[in-house]
Order: C-alpha cells, then structure tokens, then sequence
C-alpha cells in the first residue's frame, strides 16, 4: 500500500474542532463533512485539495472531540495519508477503525513544508520527500492493527473473525 | 512487576494476571455510551455490516444531549434514528428528552457508572467516570459500534503518571481550578495515551463533583483515562445512585510510574485558561488587564453539577450581572435542575439577570443555546477554548471554575471572588 501527494502542513495541536466544526455534525454523510474539511484553520483547504495529498502537522493532531467525522471527513477529502510527529490517541484509534492511514514519523513532521510532493510506503514505513530529496522511516504499526488495515476498518475485521 | 489501578482493572477485564504498558488487549465492557452526534454513525456502520444485535440491552446507554432537544431538522433527525434504535434493540438506558441529562452527569447519578467498571463512550469525555475509581475512556463511533455488537474493545496497555495531591484548597478552589493548574503545568499532550492516577491525602478534601470535574478533563492533557482511589467518599456516592456492586482495584505499592507529580492544593489560586488551548493557563493574580467579557456561561458535563451551581448561585445572589452580560445556566441533568429549583438557585440566576436552560451540551461545542459572535468573549465552565468551538472563529473563550464565572458576570471582566 502506497500513497504520494502533494503535502498540507499544519502545527501543534490540530483539533477535531478545527478539522470538522461542530455547527456541522448535524450530519454524518462524509462527502458533506469533505466539504467543511479543516474548514476553521485552512480556509482553502477544500478547494486546493486533490485526491491522494497528504496532511503533514507536528504534534498531537486530532486532540479534543472523539468526533470520528474529523477522520471521516479527511478521508473523504481524498487525503491518503497523514502523518505527523504525535496523534491525540482518539483520532489515532479513529483513523485506524475507519482505515485513513496515518504515520508517526517526528523528523518528517519537522522537515516536510507545504507544497513538497511527498510519498509514503506503508509496508516499510519509508516517508519520501521527492521536493527535498529526503527520506526517513515512519513507525510501522503493531502487526494487530495491521490486520485492522489490512480489513479495511475494525468492524470488517470482527466479521473476518 | 507492580500494576497501576488502571492496569489491574484492564487485566481482570481481559482475562488476564497481569498486564503491561503497551501491550494489546481485548477487554470485556460493562458499559457502551453514545450520544445523539456520535451514534448515528455508529449505528449507520452496525446496518452496513449487518450486525443486527447487541451484546446485552443493558449494558449500553444512549443519550441524545449535544443537539437535542432537536436544534435543527437535521438534529432532528439524528435523533430519531437513536430513538428508533434504541426502541428496536430495547435498550435499557435509553434517556429521552425529560428524563436526559448531559451523558457524564447523567451516567453516575443513574448508578450505570460504578468502581472498577470497564466504560467506552463515543465522546471525548468518557473519562470522566475515573472519579468514581473506573476505567473509562472515550472512542469514536467505530469503537462504540463493536462495543455495542460484541461487548469488547481493543486497547493499548497505558502507562501511567502518578499525582500526588497534598494540601487543603482555600475557599473557592474547586476541582476546576485543580485540573486547569494540572493541564498548564503538563500541556495539552502531557499525559498522551497515559493514565492520570490521582493519589494523596489531599483527595479528602476534593468533593465528589470535583473529582469528576478532575476526571473529566483529563483528555484535555491528552490522557487515556484520569483515576481516583476509591475511598470513604465514592463509596457513599454509589450506594446512594447505584444497585451495583463497586469493585475496589488498588494500585501495587510497586507499580511503575513513567512521572510523579506532586499537587499542593493549599497553593492552588483561582486559574483561568485562555484562548485557544486549555494549556494556556494564569492564575487570576497573573491577569493585570480587564479583560472584558460578553458571556458567561456555566454548565456542561465539566461543571454542571449541583455542587457548580449552588457556589455560582452563592455568589450571584443578590447581585445582577453586568450591563450587557448574557449570563447562560445550564444545569446537567433533570435531577439536578430539580434540586436547583428546590434549593432557590434558579430563582438566584434569573434574578441576577441570568437566564437557565434545560439540559444541553448545546453551547459548549458551538451548537446552539449561546453560540457567539465575531469577537465576543466568553467566560465558560467548560472544557475546551479552540478555535471557533463556541462560535465565531475570531470568538474567545476562556475557562474558568464556576466561582470565577459568576464573579465575571457580575463584573463585566475575568475576576475572582476574594478569599
């Protein structure tokens, strides 16, 4: 599983609020969510995003609200892929059950600027940054939370059981 | 190796002698929470995958408290597909409008929350059941869907930091006031993915409503779940709501602690946390300027409980609030709105210039009852200050115990009651 995209970079401390404001969870239709998607921190956000980018922020992304529409609507917005220095673990264990893939990796967070193409191996944790010519090595996830992925979400996995 | 609390509780709930931090583990839950926001998505999920039961009808509460009563036609409907399940399913704890109350509130005083208990709930605030020495913490909507189907979830073993509380708070230091002072000395991410076991003499001291103010927020540092002892206190609190059996898990003397944190209580001042991260914190002789203020509003499941309102009642009685201020009360459950009636606090608020709702997350999370204006600030009870969460993105909300939001109404600027 790979993804490669253009790169949305963001600092500390992301919250669901701010991924997904809550004047809008009167709904959970995710291609609605994609369209208010990081909609109180990046105005933009929507009408630059093409399928397969990738969001890139420094620590603790997706603190606060347990709101799986945050995940929801990221993945909806074609992202591939997030990855950051730490996640709040809500957003972590979210991302993980509906299947964004998402990627610990501190000197990437740090060296990764907004518009770099960038491409992720999720087999091998390998981070590119094509702009810079960079590399480096992502956390791979615990084999349990791989087959989760691997099933495409956590209630997949229960019925594969 | 010695267990933390919340380790002793995981291992006995997988089966387990004995866990560690970072292992995974599947663990039986003795209770699944979802509200009206992340429910349908829960629900929607368990149709998709054809999962048309649920491990036990009593074993899950459904709480429709962020947008209900319905705000919008699209409340509306998340809310009937709750109801609609919840009917289908027969689910015991099912809380319609009139007998609701904000979930965290609501939960304990029904007795469905007792110690040593094992909680998912599709909401950040889960954890607030720590106080009464359970381990519960907050999911998304996925979570509560195999919850609800299975009656298990996955977890990683957290480690833990360990808080040391000592010292007797001075008048109107409340558990608000505690947690704040905690959270800007470790920051928003200080205990990510570990326990917050609270330990100490000065535990005493701290009422039950504190203690779930305490535990409530300490998702606000990041953690997985806030835990207290369970003591004299807590054991008299279940038995008066609950029918059930309390389990009492003590950590090992030996038990491994990746931080210790002493608290003085008796240091403690009256702390204000500021626009846009609870971290963000000064206490109230820090604040040099006046800091004007639009709104008050004190509520929420961090400070909605009984005890928040008699000591915002106590100040406000007799005074009005400053011209202009738009003072917002919500009491958190129907049983708490109850006793404030009986107890001549509503009557306090309103004649103060206040007005009092009914039960609602509503204004905490920007929904309704109070969402704010370009630029307006905020004095609020509850428990998060980002950007745009209770209103206008150029909004401001500052975080505040329920002391310091009643003298803020009265003044028109942040202000604390004199000790």
């Amino acid at each position: 599983m790979n993804a490669k995209g253009k790169v949305f970079k963001y600092g500390d401390n992301v919250d669901t609020d701010v991924i997904i404001p809550a004047r809008y969870l009167n709904s959970s239709d995710s291609n609605e969510l994609a369209t208010h998607c990081m909609e109180d921190i990046d105005k933009s956000f929507v009408s630059k995003v093409n399928k397969g980018d990738i969001i890139v922020a420094t620590k603790n992304f997706g603190c606060g609200s347990s709101r799986e529409h945050a995940p929801i609507a990221i993945k909806a917005s074609g992202v591939s892929c997030v990855i950051a220095e730490t996640f709040a673990r809500i957003f972590y264990r979210n991302a993980i059950n509906i299947g964004l893939p998402i990627m610990e990796c501190k000197e990437a967070s740090i060296a990764i600027e907004a518009g770099d193409e960038v491409s992720v191996d999720f087999d091998t944790g390998i981070i590119k940054d094509i702009t810079k010519g960079l590399e480096f090595k992502g956390q791979p996830f615990p084999e349990f939370m791989q087959k989760i992925i691997k099933a495409e979400g956590l209630l997949n996995y229960i019925q594969s059981r | 190796m010695g267990m933390t609390m919340t380790q002793k509780i995981l291992a006995a709930h997988a089966g387990l002698k004995e866990v560690c931090a970072g292992q995974l583990i599947e663990a039986d839950l003795d209770l699944v929470l979802g509200n009206d926001i992340t429910s349908p998505v829960a629900i929607k999920e368990m149709e998709k995958m054809n999962l048309n039961s649920v491990f036990d009808k009593d074993k899950i509460a459904l709480v429709p408290d962020h947008f209900a009563p319905n705000k919008d036609i699209k409340s509306a409907q998340h809310c009937k597909c709750v109801r609609e399940f919840a009917l289908k399913n027969e689910i015991t704890n099912y809380f319609e409008v009139g007998q609701m109350g904000i979930e965290h509130a609501l939960l304990p005083e029904q007795g469905l929350t007792v110690a040593g208990d094992v909680i998912i709930g599709a909401d950040s605030h889960t954890c607030t059941y720590g106080a009464l020495g359970a381990f519960s913490t907050g999911v998304g909507s996925t979570d509560m869907a195999a919850g609800m189907a299975t009656g298990k979830a996955w977890f990683k073993v957290p480690g833990a930091i360990k808080f040391n509380i000592t010292g007797k708070p001075n008048k109107w230091i409340s558990g608000k006031d505690v947690i704040l002072h905690i959270i800007g000395e470790i920051g928003v991410d200080g205990a990510l993915y570990e326990s917050m076991e609270f330990t100490g003499d000065g535990i005493k001291y701290l009422s039950m409503d504190d203690r779930f103010t305490i535990a409530n927020m300490a998702i606000e540092a990041g953690a997985k779940n806030g835990i207290f002892p369970v003591d004299d206190k807590a054991l008299d609190y279940i038995k008066e709501h609950s029918k059930r059996t309390p389990k009492i898990y003590e950590a090992d003397a030996d038990a491994v602690y990746d931080k210790e944190i002493t608290v003085d209580l008796s240091t403690l001042r009256p702390t204000i946390a500021f626009p846009h991260l609870p971290e963000n914190t000064k206490t109230i002789d820090e604040i040099k300027e006046k800091i004007s203020i639009d709104q008050v509003v004190i509520g929420s499941c961090t400070n909605g409980r009984i005890e928040d309102l008699r000591t915002a009642a106590e100040i406000l009685k007799g005074q009005k609030v400053s011209k202009g201020m738009r003072l917002i009360v919500l009491p958190a459950t129907q049983k708490i709105y109850l006793q404030a009636m009986e107890e001549g606090l509503i009557r306090t608020f309103i004649e103060a210039g206040g007005v009092v709702s009914t039960p609602t997350c509503g204004p905490c999370l920007g929904g309704y009852m109070g969402v704010l204006a370009e630029n307006e600030r905020c004095v609020s009870t509850t428990n998060r200050n980002f950007v745009g969460r209770m209103g206008h993105i150029t909004s401001e909300i500052y975080l505040a115990s329920p002391a310091v939001a009643a003298m803020s109404a009265i003044k028109g600027y942040i202000a604390a009651p004199e000790v």
